[in-house]
């Protein structure tokens, strides 16, 4: 069996160099990506190296359930939980995290954290005030009143809590090919950062959840 | 006399685009693609891609270079000098290159043989610099030659079916700090990044939205930019390193979307944000 499937593979390469089979493309896909770009500022060419779950959602097509379970099982395993155990941070700097776009283009200056803008709106509602809003992601309006979040630190809200900090913190953990970036997981953000996008969602003083 | 209609046309253009947000605070929003229609309409008669076309069409006809020579005999892929429909049939396969080229990559060639150009340098020069400049004024009169027409890239040949092959794939390439690949922004109908109407790329895109309208003039930064320039702004939001100049890549994805964008009318030059 395995020499007849060769042998056919054999035959279909060397018959027409037209006939190129999916796994070449793939092969000539990654060649084609590495010889296209080149590494400016702050944009290296690591960046075009795929990690498992990158590579997994890189078609039409999502991946099996089964490489589906084994990559939100190993980005949750990799969440990391605050230190302190502080969930919630100012949402007032939350919101202009929300606000802020910017940060690790190849015309940013720098990859610190400190730099970059949580990037909120860019795809989702969140205060109605700000009618300027995407909608590749769903809308965060009345975020921790709709889920019934009183108080955060109340152990009724902790599973809500942990789930929104582990969705910020790698949002594959909880669906593979998410379209939102790994905030935590990839650097974009940091602890206190994250705290702070925590509390424009969760707190009940946010305009948010009013 | 034009240049001044031109710069009435766009103070009121840019006026109206101002008002909007006031506007719709007060009112039910207006959708961005509303707004963009509107501005679009207002910009119709003075659309200044219209300059760079003007620019374009010397450039293509007047002899330069270290040889000397125009570019009247460059073959776009319908033979040589015939321009009108060329543009929505590119990227095809040259046999000479035996490449599948884009209409930038084209000019490189044409620039560097028929006008003894150095193509890789220019390729190298910044975005609207020298004669990266005039690739994008000739791009701007070749493209409106077109307009009108409805694209229709050829895929008889098996380096034009490949290409296609490996545009899909760049284009649901994830990568990079933020996971992003083209699909993320531009695989879904009807989503907005912020106000921004996003085409979804992976089928027909409609009229003159996505592939079918670049070259394009975007008033936001008053600048001509053509299909290698869009790329490359994708690629820097996306957080991709830096691709090169009508790399395979960008050629790869031009034969993705506009193969997908077969029949849409072609608008470009047009007008965008």
């Amino acid at each position: 069996m395995k020499i007849t499937r060769f042998a056919v593979i054999a035959l279909l390469a060397a018959g027409t160099a037209q006939a190129q089979t999916p796994k070449q493309l793939d092969q000539q896909t990654a060649a084609m990506m590495r010889a296209s770009f080149r590494e400016q500022g702050i944009a290296k060419m690591d960046r075009l190296e795929q990690d498992a779950a990158q590579k997994a959602c890189s078609q039409a097509k999502p991946p099996s359930e089964a490489v589906t379970k084994k990559i939100e099982a190993a980005e949750l395993a990799a969440v990391k939980w605050p230190a302190d155990g502080q969930f919630i941070g100012d949402w007032k700097e939350g919101e202009k995290l929300a606000q802020n776009g910017r940060g690790m283009t190849w015309t940013d200056a720098s990859v610190a954290p400190a730099k970059n803008g949580a990037m909120c709106y860019n795809c989702h509602q969140i205060d109605k005030k700000e009618i300027s809003f995407g909608t590749i992601g769903p809308s965060l309006w009345n975020y921790g009143k709709l889920r019934g979040v009183a108080d955060p630190a109340d152990p009724a809200s902790a599973a809500i809590v942990k789930y929104t900090w582990g969705k910020l913190w790698n949002s594959k953990a909880y669906a593979a090919c998410s379209n939102m970036p790994r905030f935590g997981h990839a650097e974009l953000l940091n602890e206190q950062q994250i705290r702070d996008v925590m509390a424009l969602l969760l707190d009940p003083k946010s305009p948010v959840n009013q | 006399m034009r240049s001044t209609r031109l710069m009435a046309a766009i103070a009121a253009a840019t006026a109206a685009v101002v008002a909007v947000p006031l506007l719709a605070q007060t009112q039910q929003p207006k959708s961005a693609a509303d707004g963009l229609a509107e501005y679009r309409k207002m910009l119709e008669d003075g659309n200044p891609a219209e300059l760079f076309e003007a620019k374009g069409e010397d450039l293509w006809k007047t002899p330069r270079g270290p040889k000397n020579a125009s570019l009247q005999a460059c073959d776009l892929g319908l033979g040589p000098g015939v321009v009108q429909g060329a543009w929505v049939q590119l990227p095809r396969w040259f046999p000479d290159t035996k490449k599948v080229q884009d209409l930038e990559s084209r000019l490189l060639t044409c620039m560097q043989t028929l006008q003894g150009f150095d193509a890789a340098e220019i390729a190298r020069t910044p975005f609207d610099k020298g004669e990266q400049a005039a690739v994008t004024a000739l791009a701007a009169w070749i493209s409106s030659l077109s307009r009108g027409m409805k694209m229709a890239l050829p895929q008889k040949h098996a380096e034009e079916k490949r290409a296609y092959e490996l545009g899909k794939r760049a284009f649901f390439y994830r990568g990079g700090p933020m996971d992003f690949s083209c699909a993320s922004c531009h695989g879904e109908e009807g989503k907005r990044i912020r106000m921004q109407d996003l085409p979804d790329l992976t089928k027909n895109p409609g009229n003159g939205v996505g592939f079918a309208a670049w070259p394009a003039y975007r008033v936001s930064s008053g600048e001509m930019w053509s299909m290698q320039r869009r790329l490359n702004d994708c690629f820097r939001q996306q957080r991709f390193p830096y691709p090169g100049f009508a790399s395979d890549v960008t050629v790869a994805l031009a034969v993705y979307m506009g193969v997908n964008a077969k029949g849409a009318e072609s608008i470009a030059p047009a007008i965008k944000r």
